[in-house]
């Protein structure tokens, strides 16, 4: 549906040339609510905004819809455009006007008629649940209701695509779970390819079902979000998924353990889909003989699939610890020890996601 | 007081016919230009080097023209426009030129107070270039726009006042000429007056249609 190919971006700043975008190839999928996550500056503002060429690329092309927007004609781009719906972290909306006339302004400049205009603007926004604000003004509305007449204004020329620039950034968690679950929504009920850039891990794990790690202008990793979020391969990836789904334990309590007692190793299991129903600990302590303490777990959901972290403390002697090893390597569960350089102490003042269980 | 009624009413109805008329072409000019300074400028809808070079000192150099010279330098050309040089009408001629480029900076400044993020997305909507201007900065702009052309207004009343340089009649000229020139304190005094409330009129229409248009805070 979207396909960068070679994409570029470079401009000039007091004479140094910034790379802004940097080769970039990516392609997201008809239907795919796709998330490109990374830190300020990382460029991912550029990469949205060349899919409506709000910038050009200096280099390479956006396919958008099998078309090469770069060759039409600015008119031809402008009727492009009304396939390629696009809502702002800001809402960008107009405050000299009403819900209704704000909504309406896509079709109002193409010409469409006053009837069909009505039917069309009641239409989408009794689907973003705002009947009732037709004729307020922009100023009088909240933050969460103003995104919603965003993205009523971006459905009402019925796009194939949806750009998200930064849409929940500007709200409170709560409202941002509300602006996430519409979004769901649109994709599932219009049937619209979603592009989300984000600077949240945590709007990345509640929608999207691929996503892209940007850092200085480049795509450094790849994936559906399954994958993405249990086995990261960079050290950015690793931190952002970190900041939602946390799987380490204090350095000072893992200290603690090591002097208490030497004969102890600490591990670290991964399990995913079904393997969270494996009743594995208890069995372990059946079948062998060593003793084990919970230190950690979580579990949470992604696209739908269960995917918990477990920090578990094995005491026993080391043969048999190592039977226990290749017993959890054998139920399919990923499992690695936790070493003290790998295990760097962390603030872990409030949880706010996933079902922590101290054991 | 010297002066009759007669010259007074009569120096009411020439301020009157040089604010609005000189306002309406005035305003028009302003605008256009106002515009052109905006979108035309490095970055913008119609980015233009050219235009914008050319018009930007244009502006700069009518606006530095003091208005009694600019008033007398372009006779010959008031002369081409309205016939004469002489009279009330010939004086909006001058007037017009110089509140046409003052109003050009306050509506430059207007539009420049709308937020880019407007523009984007009218932009990412497929919106033409004239359709951004009409539809999105100046409405958006409008509230700040009035309270521009309220103050050129007040400019323009206080430039009638040099218009009896060519004839131009007004209540600034019966100021000077039969209060100033010939010590008739009373005549400055009912001018000023008629003057002061003048202002102070339009001032509150202005205040009240700002706030009538605006809908933020």
């Amino acid at each position: 549906m979207i396909e960068f190919i070679g994409t570029s971006k470079q401009y000039r700043l007091d004479k140094k040339i910034i790379k802004a975008l940097d080769h970039i190839d990516l392609k997201v999928n008809k239907g795919d609510i796709f998330g490109v996550i990374g830190f300020s500056g990382a460029g991912k503002s550029t990469l949205i905004r060349t899919v409506n060429l709000l910038e050009t690329p200096t280099e390479g092309k956006v396919i958008v819809d099998g078309k090469d927007l770069t060759t039409l004609s600015k008119r031809q781009l402008r009727e492009e455009k009304k396939n390629i719906g696009m809502i702002f972290q800001h809402f960008n909306l107009l405050s000299s006007k009403t819900v209704f006339d704000n909504v309406a302004m896509p079709l109002t400049l193409s010409g469409v008629n006053k009837r069909e205009i009505e039917k069309r603007v009641n239409e989408v926004l009794k689907f973003v649940g705002l009947e009732s604000k037709t004729t307020a003004y922009i100023d009088q509305l909240s933050g969460g209701q103003k995104q919603r007449v965003g993205i009523a204004r971006a459905l009402v020329t019925n796009p194939k695509i949806l750009l998200c620039d930064e849409a929940t950034s500007a709200l409170d968690p709560q409202t941002t779970k509300s602006i996430l679950e519409l979004l769901k929504r649109v994709n599932i009920e219009y049937n619209i390819t979603i592009l989300i850039i984000t600077h949240e891990m945590e709007v990345i794990r509640e929608i999207c079902n691929r996503v892209a790690v940007m850092e200085n202008g480049q795509i450094i990793e790849t994936g559906n979000v399954l994958e993405i979020f249990s086995a990261p391969k960079t050290k950015t990836t690793r931190d952002f998924v970190q900041s939602v789904v946390r799987d380490e334990i204090p350095q000072s309590i893992y200290e603690q353990l090591q002097v208490a007692n030497p004969n102890e190793r600490i591990f670290k299991l991964k399990f995913i889909g079904v393997d969270v129903g494996q009743p594995i600990v208890s069995e372990v302590v059946k079948k062998f003989s060593v003793d084990i303490n919970v230190l950690f777990g979580n579990i949470t959901e992604l696209q739908k699939i269960p995917f918990g972290n477990l920090i578990i403390e094995i005491v026993g002697a080391d043969t048999e610890t190592e039977k226990v090893v290749q017993f959890i390597k054998n139920r399919n569960v990923q499992i690695e020890e936790v070493l003290a350089n790998g295990c760097k102490p962390r603030n872990y003042s409030g949880s706010d996601l996933g079902n922590p269980i101290y054991g | 007081m010297d002066v009759s009624r007669e010259i007074i009413l009569g120096a009411i109805w020439e301020t009157l016919y040089m604010v609005s008329i000189g306002l309406f072409f005035g305003a028009t000019l302003g605008l256009i230009l106002g515009i052109t300074l905006v979108v035309t400028r490095k970055g913008h809808i119609l980015e233009n080097r050219w235009v914008f070079g050319i018009v930007n000192p244009i502006v700069n150099i009518f606006r530095s023209i003091p208005f009694i010279i600019l008033l007398v330098a372009i006779i010959p050309f008031t002369r081409l426009i309205v016939g004469t040089a002489i009279g009330t009408t010939a004086a909006i001629v001058p007037l017009v030129l110089h509140i046409g480029p003052y109003i050009s900076r306050l509506i430059e400044n207007s539009l420049l107070e709308v937020d880019e993020g407007i523009i984007e997305a009218a932009k990412a909507m497929g919106a033409t270039p004239w359709q951004i201007i009409r539809k999105f900065l100046i409405p958006e702009a409008f509230p700040s726009l009035i309270l521009s052309v309220t103050t050129a207004t007040i400019g323009l009343i206080g430039a009638t006042a040099m218009a009896g340089a060519v004839g131009g009649g007004g209540l600034g000229d019966v100021a000077i000429t039969y209060g100033y020139q010939r010590f008739d304190e009373m005549t400055i005094l009912v001018t000023v007056i008629l003057l002061v409330a003048f202002v102070q009129l339009i001032q509150t229409i202005g205040n009240r249609l700002e706030r009538h248009f605006r809908h933020s805070s």
